[in-house]
Formats: C-alpha cells, sequence, structure tokens
C-alpha cells in the first residue's frame, strides 16, 4: 500500500498531481522511468510516468490527466488515502549527457515528463529551450517549473489565449531556423500527433529526436507484448526497450490505432462509474 | 495376495466427477470436481504398497507416494498430507497441474494391466481437505540459522525453494514484480483449471511458516540481485523469474488490433480477471471468430479461455499433426469436448486489417509432414500452391516463450547461453557466487513439477552452501 502525501489539481481539475510515499522507487528513478500502478483491487494496472522523485523524503510524484475509469478512481482518492500497488521505476532512463542545445517541446500533461527531463539537461550544462503547449491558458501545466529548468521558454496556446497562438511546431521550427546546428537534440514528449509532426520538423533539420510513448501496457516488465511499437520496422516493447525511442523511426499511426484498441470498453467503464457516483451522490 | 491383487484390478480407476463439456465452456469455475472421501478411500485402496515403488522415481520432487496413498487408505487424511508436505509445499496445485501420466502414474505398476492408481487426484483430495482445518498441525520448522535467502519470482519453482528452505530454518524473502504471488500460477494458468483462491492458500500456507513476501519488486528495476547481496544482506539469491518473453510470428499484420500474445490474453483474464469485466477495471476484446496459433498447453488454455469468453468459433491452428501435438492428452481431450475446432497442417502467412487497424482476417499455408527434425517430430513443410484466408478477428500468439531478460541484464557476471537462458549445473549453481536459478529461465519453457523440481535441487545446494560453505 502506498500512501498519497499530497493531491493538487492542475488545469481546471483535469490533471492530478501527487506526491505518494514510495521509498524504493523514490531511491531507483531517474528522469523518463515510469510506474504502473493499479489503484484498488479490482482495478487495472496503468502505467503513469513520474514527474518527480526525492530519495530523501522516499516519495515520487505523478502528474496525470483524468481520461477515464482508472485516472478518475485515483483521482477520488484524497491525501493519506493508499493506493493498492505501484511498481516501478520501470523502463530505461533518459540518457542524459551534456550536448550543448537542447530543445525540449512538451504538449498536455506530456510536459510533466518533459521537465524533469529538462532540468536534468539543464543541470548536465547544456543550454535548454522549451516549448510547452495546451489547447488554452487554463489547461497549460508547469510553466514556472519549466522556466526555472530552461534558458528560454516558449509557451504556444491553440487557441491564442495565452503566448503564441498556434501550435508547438511553429516555435520549434522558428527555433530550429534560428539556431540551425547548434541545436544537437530535441525531446518531445506530448499526445501523439504532436510528436508526431514535431519528429517531422526536427527530421527537416536533421536534429536527433527523441520521444516518448504511452503505450498501453499490463506487466510492463516485457512479459506480455501489449505495448509493443514498431520503431525502424521493428517491433519494440515500450515497457522495457523504451519508453523512449528514436522520433523519426516510429510508426506513429499505429502507436496511435493502437491506443483505441479498447475505447469501447473504457466509455462503458466510465460511464458505469459516473452513473454509480451519481447515484451515491443523490443518496 | 494374489487373490488381493485380483480383487483390486476389478475395482477399476475411479474417474473424478467433472462439469459437463456444455455446461463448463460457458463458465470459469473449475472442471474437475474433487474426489468425496469415499472415492478417495476407494482409490487409495488400489494402490499395491510396492516395495520398491516405481511412481516416486517419476515424480520430479520425489513425493512419498505409497505412503500417503496408505494414510487415505487408512483414513487418516491429516496423516497424507503431511507426508505430502515432507517433500512437496504445492499439493494442491501439482494434484491439478502436473502431467501425472508421463511421471508417477506412468510408472505405477497397476497400469501395466490396469488404469494407473490415480494419484494425483489422491494428491488433490488430500491437499483440498486439509485447506483452511485447524485441526491439521503445520510441519516442523527446523531452529533458526541466521541465514537469508532472497527468492526471485515466486512461480512453482520459487515457492518450492521457499517452502524448504524456510523449514531448514534460514530465512526467506520472496520477491514479485507482480502485484500478487503465484506467477504462472496466477497469470498463466485458467481459473477453470487452477482456482485462484488454491494458489492463494498454497502461498498462505508458505507465509504461515515464515515465509515474507513482497510484492511490486521488480527485480533489475527496483532493486538488482547484487544490491540483494550486498546492500540486504542476504546469504544466497535463487532467481525463478520464469521464462517470461513472448514469442511472436514475426509474420505481416501481427500489430494489428486484435492480435495477442498468450501471455497478454491470459494474463488479462486470469490475473487481472477480465472475464469479471466491468466489475474488474481491466478489459478483454471480445473476438467473434478467434485463432489461437500453437499446440501446447497455453494454447489449450487460451483457447478454452476464449470459448469461456463467449465465442463460438474458437480455433486451433497448428503446423503440424494431432499426433505431434506437446499439450497434454487430457488438455486436448477437454479442448475437444468444449467444441473447439482443430486446423491442423495450418501455419499463418499474414494477417490482414480493416480500415481502422483490426484484424478481420488471417491467411493460412497448408502444411505437410517430411523428414524427422532435431526434436524427432516429422517437419512440416509448405504444400506448394495451397493457401487460404479465414475470417478471424481475434488471434493469440502461443507459439511459446524465450528468456526475459530484464534480471539477467542487470546481474552482472551471470553467464548466459545464446538464447538468453541462465548458465546453471544440475543443483541450479550458477557461475556469480551465491547465486542459484532454476525452472524456465535455466531450461526454456516447461511444466510446473520441472521447475518445482529444479527448485528442489537448487534448495539443497543452497542448503549445503549456507550449512557447510560448500
Amino acid at each position: 500500500m502506498f500512501q498519497i502525501l499530497s493531491k493538487t489539481e492542475l488545469a481546471q481539475g483535469t490533471v492530478v498531481a501527487n506526491e505518494i510515499m514510495a521509498p524504493k522507487i523514490a531511491a531507483k528513478a531517474r528522469p523518463g522511468q515510469f510506474v504502473i500502478l493499479r489503484v484498488n483491487e479490482t482495478g487495472e494496472r496503468i502505467p503513469l510516468t513520474m514527474a518527480d522523485s526525492d530519495p530523501k523524503r522516499g516519495t515520487i510524484t505523478i502528474i496525470y490527466q483524468v481520461v477515464g475509469k482508472s485516472t478518475a478512481l485515483l483521482k477520488s482518492l484524497n491525501v493519506m488515502d493508499y493506493i493498492q500497488d505501484i511498481a516501478g521505476p520501470l523502463g530505461r532512463p533518459t540518457p542524459i549527457e551534456k550536448k550543448g542545445t537542447i530543445i525540449c517541446v512538451g504538449g498536455g500533461t506530456g510536459v510533466a515528463v518533459l521537465h524533469p527531463i529538462t532540468r536534468g539537461f539543464k543541470q548536465a550544462g547544456n543550454k535548454v529551450i522549451g516549448i510547452i503547449g495546451a489547447r488554452t491558458k487554463d489547461l497549460l501545466i508547469m510553466e514556472d517549473k519549466m522556466r526555472a529548468a530552461t534558458d528560454e521558454l516558449y509557451v504556444c496556446t491553440d487557441d491564442g489565449s495565452y503566448g503564441h497562438h498556434g501550435f508547438v511546431t511553429d516555435v520549434l521550427r522558428e527555433q530550429l531556423t534560428k539556431l540551425g546546428s547548434e541545436v544537437k537534440e530535441a525531446v518531445t514528449i506530448g499526445p501523439v500527433p504532436m510528436m508526431k509532426f514535431c519528429a517531422k520538423v526536427t527530421a527537416e533539420f536533421g536534429v536527433p529526436t527523441m520521444v516518448s510513448l504511452n503505450a498501453i501496457m499490463v506487466d510492463g516488465t516485457g512479459m506480455c507484448g501489449c505495448c509493443r511499437v514498431s520503431v525502424g520496422g521493428k517491433t519494440e516493447f515500450a515497457c522495457v526497450d523504451g519508453p523512449e525511442f528514436d522520433g523519426h523511426k516510429v510508426d506513429f499511426e499505429e502507436l496511435g490505432r493502437r491506443l483505441t484498441a479498447y475505447q469501447k470498453q473504457e466509455k462503458e467503464a466510465m460511464d458505469l462509474y459516473q452513473h454509480k457516483c451519481s447515484c451515491a451522490a443523490n443518496q | 495376495m494374489a487373490e488381493d491383487k485380483v480383487k483390486k484390478e476389478k475395482v477399476g480407476r475411479h474417474q473424478m466427477p467433472e462439469q459437463a463439456p456444455e455446461v463448463r465452456r460457458r463458465n470459469f469455475k473449475e472442471v474437475p470436481l474433487g474426489y468425496t472421501a469415499e472415492m478417495a478411500l476407494a482409490e487409495a485402496s488400489r494402490c499395491l504398497q510396492c516395495k520398491k515403488p516405481a511412481c516416486v522415481e517419476g515424480c520430479p520432487v520425489g513425493v512419498p507416494i505409497p505412503e500417503f496413498i496408505n494414510r487415505i487408505a487408512e483414513g487418516d487424511f491429516v496423516g497424507a498430507i503431511l507426508k505430502l508436505w515432507e517433500k512437496n509445499s504445492l499439493p494442491a496445485v501439482c494434484g491439478r497441474v502436473c502431467p501425472q501420466e508421463n511421471q508417477c502414474e506412468g510408472n505405477c505398476i497397476v497400469g501395466k494391466k490396469d488404469k494407473p492408481v490415480a494419484i494425483g487426484n489422491l494428491e488433490r483430495f488430500a491437499a483440498d481437505w486439509a485447506r483452511g482445518r485447524s485441526e491439521v498441525p503445520m510441519p516442523p520448522v527446523k531452529p533458526k540459522t541466521g541465514k537469508k535467502v532472497a527468492v526471485v519470482g515466486s512461480g512453482p519453482g520459487s515457492l518450492t525453494v521457499a517452502g524448504d528452505l524456510i523449514r531448514k530454518g534460514h530465512e526467506v524473502t520472496i520477491y514479485e514484480a507482480f502485484h500478487k504471488p503465484g506467477g504462472v500460477l496466477v497469470y498463466g494458468i485458467p481459473e477453470f483449471r487452477l482456482p485462484k483462491e488454491i494458489v492463494a492458500a498454497e502461498v498462505n500456507f508458505l507465509e504461515r511458516l515464515g515465509v515474507k513476501v513482497e510484492c511490486n519488486a521488480v527485480v533489475g528495476r527496483t532493486v538488482t540481485v547484487d544490491e540483494l547481496l550486498d546492500k540486504e544482506g542476504f546469504d544466497a539469491v535463487y532467481i525463478g523469474v520464469g521464462a517470461g518473453l513472448p514469442r511472436f510470428l514475426g509474420i505481416p499484420g501481427e500489430n494489428l488490433m486484435g492480435v495477442y500474445s498468450a501471455n497478454e490474453y491470459l494474463t488479462r483474464s486470469n490475473l487481472m480477471k477480465a472475464y469479471l469485466f466491468p466489475e474488474y477495471d481491466t478489459p478483454l476484446v471480445k473476438g467473434q471468430h478467434v485463432c489461437v496459433f500453437g499446440g501446447g498447453n497455453v494454447a489449450m488454455d487460451a483457447l478454452r479461455t476464449a470459448m469461456r469468453m463467449g465465442c463460438d468459433d474458437v480455433k486451433c491452428v497448428y503446423r503440424r499433426s494431432h499426433e505431434e501435438m506437446p499439450c497434454r492428452a487430457e488438455e486436448l481431450h477437454h479442448a475437444e469436448q468444449e467444441g473447439i475446432q482443430f486446423f491442423y497442417l495450418h501455419n499463418p502467412l499474414r494477417f490482414i486489417g480493416d480500415e481502422r487497424g483490426w484484424l478481420k482476417a488471417v491467411e493460412l499455408q497448408e502444411m505437410e509432414l517430411g523428414e524427422p527434425d532435431e526434436s524427432g517430430r516429422r517437419r512440416p513443410v509448405a504444400k506448394a500452391g495451397s493457401t487460404k484466408t479465414i475470417d478471424c478477428d481475434m488471434a493469440i500468439i502461443a507459439v511459446g516463450s524465450g528468456a526475459n531478460p530484464l534480471v539477467t541484464a542487470t546481474t552482472p557476471g551471470l553467464a548466459v547461453n545464446k538464447w538468453g537462458y541462465i548458465d546453471a549445473d544440475e543443483a541450479g549453481k550458477t557461475k556469480k557466487p551465491k547465486v542459484w536459478a532454476g525452472g524456465d529461465i535455466v531450461t526454456g519453457a516447461a511444466t510446473v513439477i520441472l521447475a518445482a523440481g529444479a527448485g528442489r535441487k537448487a534448495a539443497d545446494s543452497i542448503h549445503q552452501h549456507l550449512s557447510w560453505g560448500w
């Protein structure tokens, strides 16, 4: 059992940050790694990337968007409540070293995962340019933290309510044009279409690009093959071979399709859960 | 004596009652229902109590078979379970899933003229009878030695090691990556063959003996083998992580939605209880036309699970013929009874998807048998010009498992062979000091009882090392 020490709602309650007591995971966690958790006895195993870890306090921080029953259930837990199971840290850590200039691009809750990686690159002595985006100003998360972890930060909103009016890819292209070969690597984490288009832009400039893939998983140890992704025509397991891969080689169409495999069941579970919640509220 | 023998032959083997095929094919309840005490007494009386019991020689863990059966025959069921526990910590599991026909029962002298004594059924009876009964004493545990052993993985081999060493007085901690202990017994073998509450009871038995079980501990990630030895102060480590790497076919279309590895399909339905969705949150797609590729026990489990998930058209596609099927005869028989169709001598060429990326058909190549290959079985070869495409919206690949590198890749000094299996001697000793290994991660995918047998040998070797430093 893993106790929740803090709960913060972000982006108008659509995103939640939890600090959780998990000393063994905290002792080992590195940027880019994830955990698999199960909220309760009947829950499913869901992978969530870690936004932070504090080995001294023995805690990890997860930041997740409420998208279905499992995340809604997780959000229903309050401070001092327990999460049934958490396993980790899983996946390969991000290879962080001094390279020169790095561009870190994040969208939606992807920013939460991007933050420790960005901070890592900065601490390693790189010049780090951050680009973060959201649909609208109120959905933007972790702007302050990203600003502190970068040398320059650019903010975009799809509707123009804050920062640059447009997509992160616009600013990415601008920066790549301006900085040219100075940019040694790009890291882009967010929704599948965002990563796909960012990788397209960086490919034009020949800049190596790392993406972090959020495939559906069960065990997280390479045992089931549920999270398989095509990278350069080869099948890889996101849980053990990733979650980070060469963005220029990933088959994003296939990943996007595979993420929809349980849409019908996810909706059924969510409808049932919301119905139960509203019944309980009426009593 | 001669008269006695004649009488015994007349009795005949007592069949264990089971759910009728047309009923059980749609539920997840256990298929065989177990012996009553009367049946067990009658079956036990068929045993000849051989002085040199061939059955015991056939048992990988050396269960004292005539002795425990004799106690059942005398109505001493407590005595029977204590006899079983002397050599086997998992009798309720082994009584159900061991291939007895090739082991103890295959060697049974009664079986030369009549059907062999139902040793597996009797083992199961004794274990089921004892479960939850307060009058059954715990087996004796030796005084504490002060030595600590870490067991990585919690499948049948690991549980055997834990059971053996705790009784010899060593401290034992099991590290399991999943949220529940039992390994393949909980994620792989379906509820209708091995109810999960029985696995939980066997693990609980070990816990009552003093074994500690730590779940959500992914060795290689949460903690490494070296850390267990150097930081956590363990005197020995046993690696029994199984062969947890699914093999795929490597044909086009394998990443379409609707294509599962058997590991994934069975883990979702068994460990995560997807068959109880939406009461349990883990979903599983329900196919209309299901094909399972492979002919082993795992394939049979996947086929029979798909049938129970509500699919009417479930096919086993196997590239060799009926004779070469590697599964247990009993499993095949059960599957046939439940209405599974068998496509022998067919090999998949490619999976065909619809515009949304879902599997809709599979193209098969007809095969014929040629000369025997290195396994001694006749090699299937493609029949020229004969392919066919059949409807298929769910495919389950059950063609074996490889070695999962998570532990081996993070344990320097541990030698592996070219397939990634750990290099260990007969006693399970690896090339790395203080580290033993056994089961599928050494031999490649095999059976529950062979893993338990490897665990027994390793436990003996670890005990010798801890006692005398060998």
